[in-house]
């Protein structure tokens, strides 16, 4: 087990939104996470990224056999958890290949390995800047600065590509790509895919899911896990509308 | 006027006797120097009470009774290009006609205490179309003494029709007994010439640094400068660039950083005299523990100086609870087709910010470290000199106690 959520009750600003989420994700696997708004799907890849606006009131996370909760964020990157941001920020000043390399090298001397120079960093990147579609001047700007939305998210996923997570979580991704963007960003998911990397996909629309395609699919809300199936089940939502899954639940309560 | 008198007592003894000495200089020196100290005896030091320096209180410097020396200022430079010609002040007014530029005209007090005082400097000369390539240093190191030492260095600069220059100031010294440094730098920017300046201010906490520049920039112009203030008991700077003749282009850039119980005032003003003139303006403020830095940018548009566009940013960066900034713009606009922007921010560093870098692996102090890099970034990424660039940045970490 890659990664282990159990009843996990998270606030935000005095509100609660995760009211006891259970969720257990292996190494190789795919997760989508879907649902309504205000269910809770951003919040819970912010709570597992250490984002400091949110705080765990109850439950526990356990990532490869660790206490994520306990973790400072550069710890849990360090780590190899990684978040794709929803609305990734905008650093003036700081050039986005400076940083990747900051970061690179950092994730490195966590693990006790030697940084890399300059040309071993280019050679790194070179590869992933072609599968993401970056052009050599989007890594010579400052991060996300002036970048259109597909561009931010195109640069999530190469940072996703360069760092090699151990567990990826892309938080709406998909928000806002046109059907190009859309595409570069998924191939560039897919061939992340692999036996010891978990990847969750928080998503609002099924139409990312035709691109990556997930192994189990699970429905949120109100802050918690109503409903899990195989990929069948996004369909499913896609054609009933999130309106069937609350009612489904107010039946069943 | 006698309590004045008795209260500025070691300043009068010390005029009298220079008075006499062969440093006194020529005719129109000794006329400039005694109208200078006379308007100093009759304003005395300025109180916060005076709208110029409201945030920033001159009582310490009043209350200490300063000795003269002798300011030790140098040229670096071994070689020097054909068509430009360094001497010492005093070389220069027995050999150049009169060097009136606009400090003369001045009022500012501790301009005037230079203007009494000061015994040497250097006078620069770039002759018409004159390219120089390398960039001429001076250094003045404020060297305390046994007991608080007044030094009073000058720069003056001619720079011919079209002839490019650039030009690098440095104020250094050590901890010690009290240092009152009154320096007055002045550039005399001919058509077409094309000016870069560096300032680099990196003297003691023990240091007060009173120093004023002026610009007067003729048709066409270009003057651009960027000014590192590292602070001192109390750093200021006050600049006045005058745009005299059309077209005239000036930017005005500078990074203040300050910690302790220091204080940075930086006081511009830019006046457009001419039209078509373009005049750029970034300060840039970091300051930590209890500082304040003062910044108050004028600029004012004359009503000749029609299409005028002047653009002016003050951001300032507290790294503690206890740093104060007050900015404030200032503008005069007599002129109707004109183009003037001005903006200010004081904040944190950027919680958002930190936080993706973190996400991202890098450990807090690292992040912080590149956010205020990026912060002071766009005012050193114009110091074209990389040596000068790269050794304020290693000044900035170690200013700030950040992780190298």
């Amino acid at each position: 087990m890659l990664l282990e959520i159990t009843d996990l009750r998270v606030k935000a600003e005095d509100k609660d939104i995760l009211k006891g989420l259970t969720l257990s994700v292996n190494p190789g696997e795919v997760h989508a996470i879907m649902g309504p708004n205000g269910s809770g799907k951003s919040t819970l890849a912010r709570i597992l990224s250490g984002h400091p606006g949110y705080e765990a009131t109850g439950g526990s996370v356990t990532y490869d056999g660790k206490d994520l909760l306990d973790m400072d964020p550069e710890e849990r990157a360090c780590e190899g958890v990684f978040m794709a941001f929803q609305y990734p920020v905008e650093i003036p000043g700081v050039n986005n290949q400076y940083f990747l390399k900051a970061a690179v090298n950092a994730v490195r001397k966590y693990k006790g390995q030697e940084e890399l120079d300059a040309i071993e960093f280019i050679q790194l990147i070179k590869e992933k800047a072609r599968l993401l579609e970056m052009d050599q001047s989007m890594l010579n700007r400052a991060v996300n600065e002036g970048f259109s939305g597909g561009e931010k998210k195109r640069n999530e996923i190469f940072q996703m590509a360069v760092l090699e997570p151990k567990l990826a979580i892309l938080d709406e991704t998909d928000s806002g790509l046109d059907i190009d963007a859309l595409r570069i960003v998924a191939n560039g998911v897919n061939a992340l895919r692999s036996p010891d990397r978990a990847i969750i996909v928080v998503t609002h629309y099924q139409r990312l899911l035709d691109y990556i395609v997930p192994d189990f699919v699970h429905v949120l809300s109100g802050g918690k896990i109503v409903r899990s199936g195989g990929k069948d089940l996004a369909l499913e939502l896609e054609a009933r509308g999130y309106g069937w899954i609350d009612d489904a639940v107010g039946a069943q309560a | 006027m006698s309590q004045v008198a008795e209260r500025h007592g070691t300043f009068v003894d010390a005029f009298e006797a220079f008075r006499t000495s062969s440093g006194f200089g020529p005719e129109w020196l000794r006329t400039a120097r005694a109208a200078a100290f006379g308007r100093f005896l009759e304003q005395g030091f300025p109180t916060t009470r005076d709208e110029e320096w409201k945030f920033t209180n001159v009582a310490p410097i009043a209350q200490i009774e300063w000795q003269g020396a002798a300011a030790q200022i140098s040229v670096i430079n071994r070689d020097l290009p054909d068509g430009v010609t360094i001497s010492t002040l005093r070389e220069a007014w027995a050999t150049q006609p009169a060097l009136e530029g606009p400090s003369l005209k001045s009022d500012h007090p501790f301009v005037l205490l230079n203007t009494a005082f000061f015994e040497d400097g250097f006078f620069i000369h770039i002759a018409p179309k004159t390219v120089v390539t390398d960039p001429i240093h001076l250094v003045c190191v404020a060297e305390p003494g046994d007991a608080p030492v007044m030094i009073a260095p000058r720069i003056f600069v001619v720079v011919g029709e079209q002839a490019q220059v650039s030009i690098v100031e440095r104020y250094q010294g050590r901890d010690g007994q009290p240092v009152l440094t009154t320096a007055v730098t002045e550039f005399l920017v001919g058509p077409g010439a094309v000016v870069d300046h560096v300032k680099v201010q990196q003297e003691a906490s023990s240091t007060f640094h009173m120093a004023s520049m002026f610009v007067h920039q003729h048709r066409a112009s270009t003057f651009a400068s960027r000014a590192v203030t590292f602070g001192g008991r109390v750093a200021r700077n006050d600049i006045t660039a005058t745009l005299a003749g059309e077209g005239a282009e000036c930017t005005l850039n500078g990074l203040y950083v300050a910690d302790g119980d220091t204080l940075v005032d930086t006081h511009t003003t830019i006046d457009h005299a001419q039209p078509h003139c373009p005049s750029h303006e970034v300060y840039k403020g970091i300051l930590t523990g209890k500082a304040k830095g003062v910044f108050n940018g004028k600029i004012i548009v004359r009503p000749d100086a029609q299409k005028t566009d002047a653009k002016q940013t003050n951001k300032a960066l507290l790294l503690s609870g206890d740093a104060t900034i007050n900015t404030k713009p200032q503008l005069e606009i007599f002129a109707d087709d004109v183009k003037c922007t001005h903006g200010a921010t004081v904040g944190q560093l950027d919680d958002t910010q930190l936080f993706y870098l973190r996400a991202r692996g890098i450990a807090l102090a690292d992040a912080r470290n590149i956010l205020i890099h990026a912060f002071a970034s766009d005012v050193l990424n114009g110091i074209r000199h990389d040596a000068i660039r790269e050794e304020l940045e290693v000044a900035l970490v170690q200013k700030l106690h950040l992780p190298e």
